[in-house]
């Protein structure tokens, strides 16, 4: 038999049919939150279509969501219909939601995996560009539009055309200090944000492999941010047992008999891929973003770009825009950009692992006088429950942190959580794009322990320098 | 959706690379709960110096004079051309419903981010990729020629210069198709559920565990 990727085996598993090189793709979950879906479920009602399979969907809201004092509700009038338009459209189509008071309520690729509604072997969709995050379980999954939405919810599938495939391999042991955060963006450091376009990417390597499943979660995360749409790490024995026991997992008998199939869940020893991209993971320093795009990236050692080096005058361009809109010199060092507020959440870092990381540099120690604002936004009710119970919570307040209700938070800033023009952040989120964060707003991206540091130290620090 | 067979316009150039979805349309227009209305608030950051929010008296915003859509013959302009990984970032629909609310109908680029580009075709916008040479070719013409008009033929996939040169393009058949015929797509699978329902059978058997 031929070999193949495990990115082969996932689509030609779920192929429905075929007509000449477009593939009607069968979908095992959807996962639904209330930004992109409500043009979906009416679209539905106009057309007088039935959701195919309800239960293949788990819906949360989480992009408006207040992570402050929920008992006073949404103030936001406009938010608050969006919240209240995803209740109805779970209620009047049957769908399983964690509504907004509900303890398991988070966000949405926080929750999926938390849950064991994200398995092994499973194509997942959500009409978010993050989605590809739950490819850490060996899943194709991919964030898709509205309009996508609207189609597997009336059929179940999706036409795909077959992506490239890429593999980053990544080899070496990480050194002290260095998370799955710097993989990925010394990864689109090197390949840019158009690097993965039209691939899936596989990571694979000694260092992949170390990673815990929040680690592979953070990398998988990123890999739209480096223009693939899904990214995926094989299953092995950390995938298996992390899945175990969870709400939604198989249990008993019907789980030792998923198991057997989910250690196929990998590309066979002689597959081949479309292109190798090499990552030597003991040479990754920590990263930190200086411009508006996450290709826009040195390590901690590093400074910002002079322009004067470019030759080519889009890209000249592109950083002499970079630089005006961060508010920074050319040449300037990373570790002496001043902080103004620290964001630890999103999608991206959020689960108690990045807690966890956090919290054991802040331990005992107090914000800089600098820092106006220092938020941590737990990516579930549930991470938020456990880091409680760890005592993590109070290091964080201790420290001079807000500890928030769970939710998208200033990772985007649709809810009240955002950056007032000027003010620079750094966050543990994956998008440092111009007014992302809010109008004006300026952001770094770190890892979840090179933004606690930058929090004590009030500006960016080596986190391989600290005790 | 409008079915796309032929178009002439003027073409906006946004000469920049990674246009995201952010600056299509920022998040503060996401909590609409229609597929309309977006247009006014298109690139928003950039087109108007004050913060804007959903329902703001737009008569009574400041425009950003420098911002190409600001700047006439562009206000008319039904075909934007930008650099390359255009609608990179957010899979949100809202950025080419915001595209063609405004009133564009073609966007041509060195590349595009891949879920944009799939979300264009499902709302009667055509991207089209075209290599870097012949972008920038275009950008010069354009500079050098305020008012400048291309053609769309998407039949025969060419984009015609006024000079009548045609630069050929290349499009996804099924695409196409559905572009052409303004056709829902939803509709055509709908035709295909005798497969999916024999596909579900099989699938549940040898996957019994997702039952």
């Amino acid at each position: 038999m031929q070999a193949k990727t495990l990115y082969e085996k996932l689509f030609e598993s779920h192929i429905v049919r075929e007509d000449a090189g477009t593939y009607l793709i069968y979908i095992d979950r959807h996962l639904v939150h209330e930004v992109t879906s409500p043009q979906a479920f009416e679209g539905l009602r106009i057309n007088h279509r039935p959701v195919w399979r309800n239960k293949s969907i788990l819906a949360v809201p989480d992009h408006n969501v207040p992570t402050t004092d929920r008992s006073l509700g949404i103030s936001d009038p406009i938010s608050k219909i969006q919240v209240e338009m995803l209740d109805e459209n779970c209620r009047h189509f049957g769908l399983t939601q964690f509504p907004m008071n509900d303890n398991r309520q988070g966000i949405v690729h926080v929750i999926g995996p938390e849950q064991g509604s994200t398995l092994p072997g499973m194509t997942i969709v959500c009409g978010d560009s993050h989605t590809s995050t739950h490819g850490a379980f060996g899943a194709l999954a991919m964030g898709i539009g509205t309009s996508e939405v609207e189609h597997v919810l009336a059929t179940q599938c999706l036409i795909l055309k077959k992506f490239k495939t890429m593999e980053v391999r990544v080899e070496g042991k990480l050194n002290k200090g260095i998370t799955a955060k710097d993989i990925a963006l010394a990864l689109i450091g090197k390949i840019g944000t158009a690097g993965g376009t039209g691939y899936a990417i596989e990571f694979t390597g000694e260092s992949i492999r170390s990673l815990s499943m929040e680690g592979r979660m953070t990398l998988c995360n990123m890999a739209i941010e480096a223009g693939a749409r899904a990214g995926m790490v094989a299953v092995d024995d950390v995938t298996i047992s992390y899945v175990e026991n969870r709400p939604f997992s198989p249990k008993g008998e019907a789980f030792e008999k998923a198991k057997a199939y989910w250690k196929t869940l990998h590309s066979d020893k002689d597959a081949k891929f479309d292109k190798v991209v090499m990552l030597n993971g003991s040479e990754i320093l920590p990263q930190v973003t200086w411009g508006t795009s996450p290709e826009m990236v040195v390590s901690i050692e590093g400074m910002t770009p002079d322009p004067k080096n470019e030759n080519d005058p889009s890209k000249r361009k592109s950083i002499e825009d970079a630089l005006t809109y961060m508010g920074l010199e050319p040449n300037f060092p990373i570790n002496q950009i001043q902080i103004d507020k620290i964001f630890i959440g999103s999608c991206t870092n959020s689960r108690i692992e990045d807690l966890r990381e956090a919290a054991n540099i802040l331990k005992g120690k107090k914000i800089a006088q600098n820092i106006k604002l220092a938020l941590v936004v737990a990516g579930s009710g549930l991470v938020k429950l456990q880091a409680e119970k760890e005592g993590l919570d109070q290091i964080f307040i201790e420290a001079g942190f807000e500890w928030r209700e769970p939710g998208c938070s200033m990772c985007l800033a649709m809810n009240a959580d955002r950056l007032n023009p000027g003010e620079r952040c750094a966050s543990t989120s994956n998008r440092n794009f111009e007014g992302r964060q809010g109008q004006g707003g300026r952001t770094h991206l770190v890892s979840p322990s090179m933004a606690a540091a930058a929090g004590i130290h009030g500006h960016f620090v080596d986190i391989r320098s600290l005790n | 959706m409008n079915p796309f067979i032929t178009h002439t316009g003027i073409v906006a150039p946004l000469d920049r690379a990674n246009v995201d979805t952010d600056a299509i349309i920022p998040k503060q227009f996401l909590k609409s709960i229609k597929k309309t209305g977006f247009g006014p608030h298109l690139f928003d950051d950039w087109r108007y110096l004050d913060h804007g929010e959903p329902g703001m008296d737009l008569t009574q915003r400041k425009k950003n004079s420098e911002f190409v859509l600001n700047q006439t013959p562009y206000e008319k302009a039904s075909i934007l051309i930008a650099r390359e990984n255009f609608g990179c970032g957010s899979s949100r629909e809202h950025a080419p419903w915001a595209i063609e609310d405004y009133g564009f109908r073609a966007i041509l680029a060195p590349s595009f981010a891949d879920i944009f580009y799939n979300n264009c075709f499902k709302n009667g916008l055509l991207p089209i990729v075209l290599p870097n040479e012949t972008i920038d070719f275009l950008f010069k013409s354009i500079y050098a020629n305020k008012g400048y008009v291309l053609t769309i033929d998407l039949e025969n996939q060419f984009v015609v210069m006024p000079s009548n040169e045609k630069i050929s393009f290349q499009v996804d058949a099924f695409r196409k198709h559905c572009l052409i015929h303004g056709l829902d797509d939803i509709g055509l699978t709908m035709q295909h559920s005798k497969s999916i329902k024999a596909f579900e059978q099989d699938y549940y058997q040898k996957n019994s565990w997702l039952l």
